[in-house]
């Protein structure tokens, strides 16, 4: 009996200390300077997805360590709040309240994956707070309606697609047959209609001699893999990610497929360090924005060595795309909170004066720079190339870049991204800068 | 009879005092916690929701049947509301329209899923649900796939409240439907019909020789069910307002077992109460250890099977008998 009795008082204890804390919640005021600067991220802290978010929470960390030695943002030191987007949407919209009801967060970093973001995008309409979507994709969210509180700090899907379509028309113009193998979801789906748009349009007549979605997170693609070596297509499409990315080119690498399709990979820069020497020379690689290691004039190369160098030097690894997502948008909370407290004479800034700074924002990253548009799509350049091999990295990065002002690859605002990429013309080609060795 | 099955037979009728005072403190003490957290009303709500739908595995439990697959009824009822709402935005009108589509494929399965018990019967259920699944990840046109679907807004009988208004009705709507269908369960329970599925799952043929038609019996258990699967389902969709494939998935029928034996299958009050602990503790541990969480909640899960097979209710109904003795 006295077992029972103790479990019973563990029981109690914890009731207890839940119910505290379950009534610690509250709102703080807002305009008075707060103690700490307080950021809520959403982000894969496990699951297959976590091959991005976790480097991406490393990157973070390192970052708001460097921002707190230095003084903090307006000098109040900055806190992350991290919270895990695997277990589903009605968990992360759940989780977006909790932060912002709750620990009182001043602005939220939203999402790697495009369900989530579509998701909390709605609620910071409705919670009015400040949302960066530091991340996810989907062309959809500023195309289908306005978010007046919601700003993403890096490019999306459209710009993704579309300098890779470019790059392929200009390096190898005679392909004649195509086939596709991505991820079965709505990014690999997506994707595919929009390349689908823009090759028709700038060079009709190829023939797609496979469509092929295997499973996410799939271990086997020797189905797949038969059937390319069947149909001999001129190029492979694939805009599949982290580990099935992996698995893919080391099963196509196996059976000689990189000898003889010219594979177009726009996401391929998460997963060339776990590739090492397994990825194939001379295909179209990608990276989501311009953030390659070897990026040929980055705009600030000692902020890039510093980054790079740091990351390396703390978490034994290169950093991956995800990483510069990450910084780009601390960049941006800086340069808005900046603009915000300097708007208003040096006063702490409400939800509202907040979100304002953040329109028509023009912040530093690394390599580049990054303009917020008028509907709050970021403006970020893509750089596209062809794999190779140097001595600098053990792992492929490209050469003979390219690269895309984002502007030239961007949907024009008010228009949906299909519909856009099917207006192209070919004179687009024309205005592609020439390539850098690199 | 060992502790389980002493804590899924029917209450004894002294139980059913406090059975009913559990009830009205439990409702007044989820009314005062969203009113104390404002943000906790949310997770409360689901939790509700959810419970309602575990009620519905509830039935199934007492005739000894695990169902696999019951999230394919929260789906059905979801999607309803999220297909539904840009024409009829009448969240009044939603709910019992997704509660019939809910019932209708409940008959529909259930018809042939009632011939096969136990592990057949779970199987089956974990595969129509994959299907369903399968279904709402691939018709990419149709349902926009993993990225899922955007509840557009909401009336209220014809008014359209404001965010924190429409909390409180939400969570006010879940509150009373889950008293109701509390209710409804109880006196089904304790009449013939509910008295039959405890016949099933301990000796079925004795039923037939009573002239009683298990299958019927377990149809009518699982069209009812299914009805409070998709009730379930359409309070979760309007709550959240975004639904995706992922409320179909066997992980999230997974989920609703784990409330029913988390919380107890020996009352109508052990789903509420296990659908309480599990979103709060769910919600809590995440905040706390985000990277850690499943542990925490796979830990809470070991600790009541080995220590408490009854379940919440379980232990809290010891502990009552206890200060009875």
């Amino acid at each position: 009996m006295t077992h029972a009795v103790t479990r019973r008082a563990a029981m109690l204890g914890a009731a207890a200390t839940s119910g505290s804390l379950l009534l610690a919640g509250g709102n703080a005021g807002a305009q008075q300077k707060p103690a700490e600067l307080r950021v809520g991220i959403t982000t894969f802290l496990s699951g297959a997805a976590s091959v991005f978010g976790v480097p991406a929470k490393q990157a973070a960390e390192m970052l708001f360590e460097e921002i707190n030695k230095a003084g903090g943002i307006g000098g109040v030191p900055v806190k992350a709040f991290f919270v895990d987007e695997a277990p589903g949407t009605d968990h992360l919209v759940g989780e977006y309240r909790r932060l912002v009801q709750n620990e009182g967060v001043h602005i939220i970093f939203a999402s790697i994956s495009s369900g989530s973001c579509l998701a909390c995008t709605p609620l910071s309409d409705e919670m009015r707070k400040t949302t960066l979507l530091w991340d996810c994709g989907t062309q959809r969210i500023f195309e289908e309606g306005p978010h007046p509180y919601a700003f993403r700090t890096q490019g999306y899907g459209t710009p993704e697609v579309l300098a890779p379509l470019l790059y392929l028309l200009k390096h190898k113009p005679d392909f004649k047959t195509l086939a596709v193998i991505n991820q079965d979801y709505a990014w690999g789906r997506d994707s595919w209609e929009m390349w689908k748009a823009g090759m028709d349009a700038l060079k009709p007549g190829v023939r797609v001699v496979a469509e092929m979605f295997p499973r996410f997170g799939a271990t086997d693609y020797s189905t797949e893999v038969t059937r390319l070596l069947a149909a001999r297509p001129d190029v492979v499409l694939s805009t599949s990610w982290g580990g099935d990315l992996v698995t893919l080119v080391r099963q196509a690498t196996e059976r000689k497929l990189f000898d003889r399709s010219t594979f177009v990979l726009p996401v391929a820069e998460a997963s060339l360090q776990t590739l090492g020497r397994n990825m194939a020379s001379g295909h179209i690689i990608g990276a989501r924005g311009d953030h390659w290691n070897n990026h040929p004039k980055p705009k600030d190369p000692a902020r890039l060595a510093k980054f790079v160098d740091s990351y390396r030097a703390k978490f034994n690894e290169y950093p991956i795309y995800p990483c510069h997502h990450m910084a780009q948008a601390i960049s941006a909370m800086q340069a808005g909170f900046a603009k915000a407290i300097a708007a208003k004479g040096g006063a702490w800034p409400n939800d509202q004066e907040l979100a304002n700074a953040f329109r028509g924002l023009t912040f530093d990253t690394p390599t580049s720079s990054i303009t917020l548009r008028e509907d709050g799509q970021g403006l970020e350049d893509q750089i596209v190339g062809m794999s190779t091999f140097t001595d600098r990295f053990p792992f492929a990065v490209p050469k003979d870049m390219v690269i895309f002002p984002a502007a030239m690859v961007s949907t024009p605002v008010g228009m949906k991204s299909v519909e856009w990429l099917k207006t192209l013309k070919p004179d687009i080609l024309a205005q592609m800068a020439a390539p850098i060795a690199g | 009879m060992s502790a389980t099955d002493r804590a899924l037979a029917a209450p004894p009728r002294t139980m059913r005092l406090p059975e009913a005072l559990l009830a009205v403190l439990g409702a007044a003490a989820l009314v005062l916690v969203a009113f104390l957290a404002p943000w906790l009303k949310f997770v409360l709500t689901v939790a509700l929701a959810k419970g309602i739908a575990v009620l519905g595995i509830l039935l199934l439990l007492r005739a000894g049947q695990v169902s696999f697959g019951h999230s394919m009824f929260l789906a059905v009822g979801a999607y309803t509301v999220a297909f539904l709402a840009p024409a009829v935005p009448e969240a009044l009108l939603l709910l019992p329209l997704g509660a019939l589509l809910a019932g209708i494929l409940g008959l529909v399965i259930g018809l042939f899923v009632v011939r096969y018990r136990d592990i057949f019967f779970g199987m089956l259920n974990l595969a129509l649900s994959m299907v369903l699944y399968s279904l709402l990840e691939k018709l990419y046109a149709l349902t926009k796939g993993t990225d899922g679907i955007r509840v557009s807004g909401l009336t209220f009988a014809g008014i359209t409240p404001d965010r924190e208004t429409q909390e409180w009705v939400m969570f006010g709507l879940a509150l009373v439907l889950a008293i109701g269908f509390g209710l409804l369960v109880r006196a089904y329970l304790a009449s013939p019909m509910g008295r039959a599925l405890a016949g099933i799952k301990t000796r079925e043929t004795r039923l037939e020789f009573m002239g009683v038609s298990a299958r019927r019996v377990l149809l009518f258990a699982y069209v009812m069910s299914a009805v409070m699967g998709g009730v379930g389902g359409t309070l979760v969709a309007m709550t959240t307002r975004h639904v995706t494939p992922q409320l179909a998935y066997w992980t999230s029928s997974g989920e609703l077992v784990f409330i029913a034996i988390l919380g107890g299958a020996g009352s109508a009050l052990g789903p509420f109460l296990g659908a309480t602990a599990f979103e709060l503790v769910r919600v809590y541990a995440a905040a706390a250890v985000a990277d850690a969480w499943q542990m925490i909640l796979g830990g809470v899960l070991l600790a009541v099977i080995l220590f408490a097979p009854g379940g919440l209710w379980g232990m809290l109904t010891s502990r009552l008998k206890g200060r009875g003795a």
